[in-house]
């Protein structure tokens, strides 16, 4: 692409790259996805092949979607917003440079070491350690060229989403940092500093983490700014964000134990990490809320534009994930739900309808104008509501399945005859499954059918911009 | 002071300093600064005046 559509103030060029690559690497993650699920439906698929085995593509799945995916979307959209709202060029474009070819190399160093096998097996934080150092440096850049434009900004106030963005760079350092901290024994091999239940503690104040701030925190600065751009008014309500952002930034960090109820972990954590998770739900929704109503008056406006249904559904999602998390946190309820599909469906409720959605309408609204078109004019407004409907199907096939296989497998696990002996083998439990599990390929699929026709919605857009420029420069030649 | 205590006065300290945060959110003279921040994401539009008609706030409305 050439420099021709580059903006007088802006650098657009490093979010243009971060908004294909979020679109490249959706498709990949979430092709991966769909092979997994066909491997539980299907488990002889390539079965002999021990780099495709479920154990190894799993994690690679989940690194694709979640870094590849779901970082670019974040490279893009924090570059993107932080300059548009503070009306500075990003602090330095070495570092922009920088932080997009260092987190490419990263994904691919994920998707050449997770199939050899190579791991730290700690989840969502499985990659070895000299990439490990590899992202430290990466996000030390984001960090400085992310407070960086701040510092440089030309407007008084720091909106809102900045916060965000903000508290999601800094806390994903804190976590990485604590977390990898590992001795290395050779170059691919080491082992966590921490043990026993320790170990598992300092994992999900980790793990839960990475889904509040990597996966929370950092697209609800996308909800705040993107929202109120598409549906063309500001949010419904700015006192309340800012309650909304210290509430949840100060809750999110405390509810981690409630991935280990039941476990060796002491009582009163396991307790504890329950009622913050419960205390979740007041911020969650009050996002969610602000989110919502910022439509109120203009609810017309969903009935013609698909990008804000998009927007809009997204946060439906989110309510409905983050009511449904903290009741799984009980205690009670996590007896039933726990290490059953019912927590895949709840991830995939906030990772596609949430995380995905608001994403893909993000990319959406922003493509066209970092590529030099007006905001929102992709090459098919059609297509883009066709992707609305096959993200919405995808993602309720896949989140109803998996309540039902989940609660199932709950209650075959935990009942009991007369005589007090289990009523079914765990085997009986895998084979009654198999339903639920087609019907996950089935929505993963469909989804997968979305990201598709998004990468030719994208790729014709771009191709427009192209010749758009190209005619310009003929134009511009023959009057001189 | 016993370790412990500290760790117990966290709890009050954070209830304390979310009130505070909440009435400095809310308190009156915060309202011009915040109306300006909210605009932000509006007020670069080269680009976008064109297709956007912009609208008060649904909060401003109501007052």
């Amino acid at each position: 692409m050439s420099t021709a559509f580059d903006h007088p103030t802006y650098n657009y060029r490093v979010v243009r790259a971060f908004t294909i690559m979020t679109v490249v690497w959706g498709v990949v993650g979430m092709a991966v996805g769909v092979l997994i699920a066909s491997q539980l439906v299907w488990p002889d698929l390539l079965a002999n092949i021990p780099y495709l085995h479920f154990g190894r593509l799993r994690p690679l799945h989940t690194n694709a979607v979640i870094f590849g995916f779901g970082g670019s979307a974040l490279f893009a959209t924090s570059y993107y917003v932080v300059q548009r709202t503070t009306q500075a060029r990003l602090f330095s474009d070495v570092l922009s440079g920088f932080t997009f070819w260092g987190w490419q190399i990263i994904i691919v160093a994920a998707a050449i070491t997770l199939p050899l096998g190579y791991t730290q097996t700690k989840e969502y934080a499985e990659l070895e350690w000299p990439i490990d150092i590899l992202i430290t440096l990466v996000w030390v850049a984001f960090a400085i060229n992310f407070f960086g434009t701040i510092a440089k900004r030309k407007m008084k106030h720091i909106y809102v989403a900045n916060w965000f963005f903000g508290a999601f760079i800094i806390t994903v350092a804190v976590l990485h940092l604590g977390n990898s901290a590992v001795v290395p024994v050779s170059a691919f091999k080491s082992y966590s500093v921490y043990s026993g239940a320790a170990d598992a503690m300092v994992q999900w104040w980790y793990g839960h983490n990475a889904v509040g701030f990597f996966l929370t925190a950092g697209f609800l600065g996308m909800m705040y700014y993107f929202v109120p751009k598409q549906a063309g008014r500001p949010v419904f309500s700015y006192r309340l964000s800012i309650v909304h952002f210290w509430a949840l930034i100060s809750l999110y960090i405390w509810a981690g134990p409630h991935h280990l109820h039941y476990t060796a972990l002491p009582n009163w954590t396991q307790s504890l990490g329950m009622v913050m998770s419960l205390i979740l739900l007041a911020p969650s929704w009050g996002g969610m809320i602000n989110g919502v109503m910022t439509l109120s008056g203009a609810w017309h406006k969903l009935r013609h534009d698909p990008i804000l249904r998009f927007l809009v559904v997204s946060l439906s999602f989110y309510g409905m994930s983050t009511f449904e998390g903290p009741m799984m946190s009980i205690k009670t309820v996590n007896a039933l739900s726990h290490y059953t599909d019912w927590t895949i469906g709840h991830v995939h409720a906030g990772a596609l309808g949430w995380v995905a959605m608001v994403s893909i309408g993000a990319v959406y609204h922003m493509l066209p104008v970092v590529l030099g078109l007006k905001a929102s004019a992709m090459y098919s407004t059609r297509l883009i509501n066709v992707h609305f409907w096959l993200a919405t199907i995808g993602t309720v096939l896949y989140i109803a399945s998996m309540w039902v296989n989940g609660i199932m497998q709950g209650l075959m696990w935990r009942a009991f005859n007369d005589d007090g002996s289990l009523t079914y083998t765990f085997v009986e439990a895998v084979d009654a499954s198999y339903p639920g599990w087609f019907v996950r390929v089935l929505g993963g699929a469909v989804f997968l059918l979305g990201m598709l026709i998004m990468s030719y919605n994208t790729y014709m857009t771009v191709r427009q911009a192209n010749s758009k420029e190209a005619e310009s420069f003929e134009a511009d030649t023959q009057t001189a | 002071m016993d370790i412990n205590t500290l760790r117990a006065l966290a709890t009050p300290i954070a209830f304390v300093a979310f009130i505070g945060i909440f009435f400095w959110t809310f308190s009156r003279g915060r309202k011009k600064g915040f109306d300006e921040a909210a605009n932000l994401p509006f007020a670069d539009e080269e680009d976008y005046a064109s297709n956007v008609q912009r609208e008060p706030s649904v909060e401003k409305n109501t007052k």
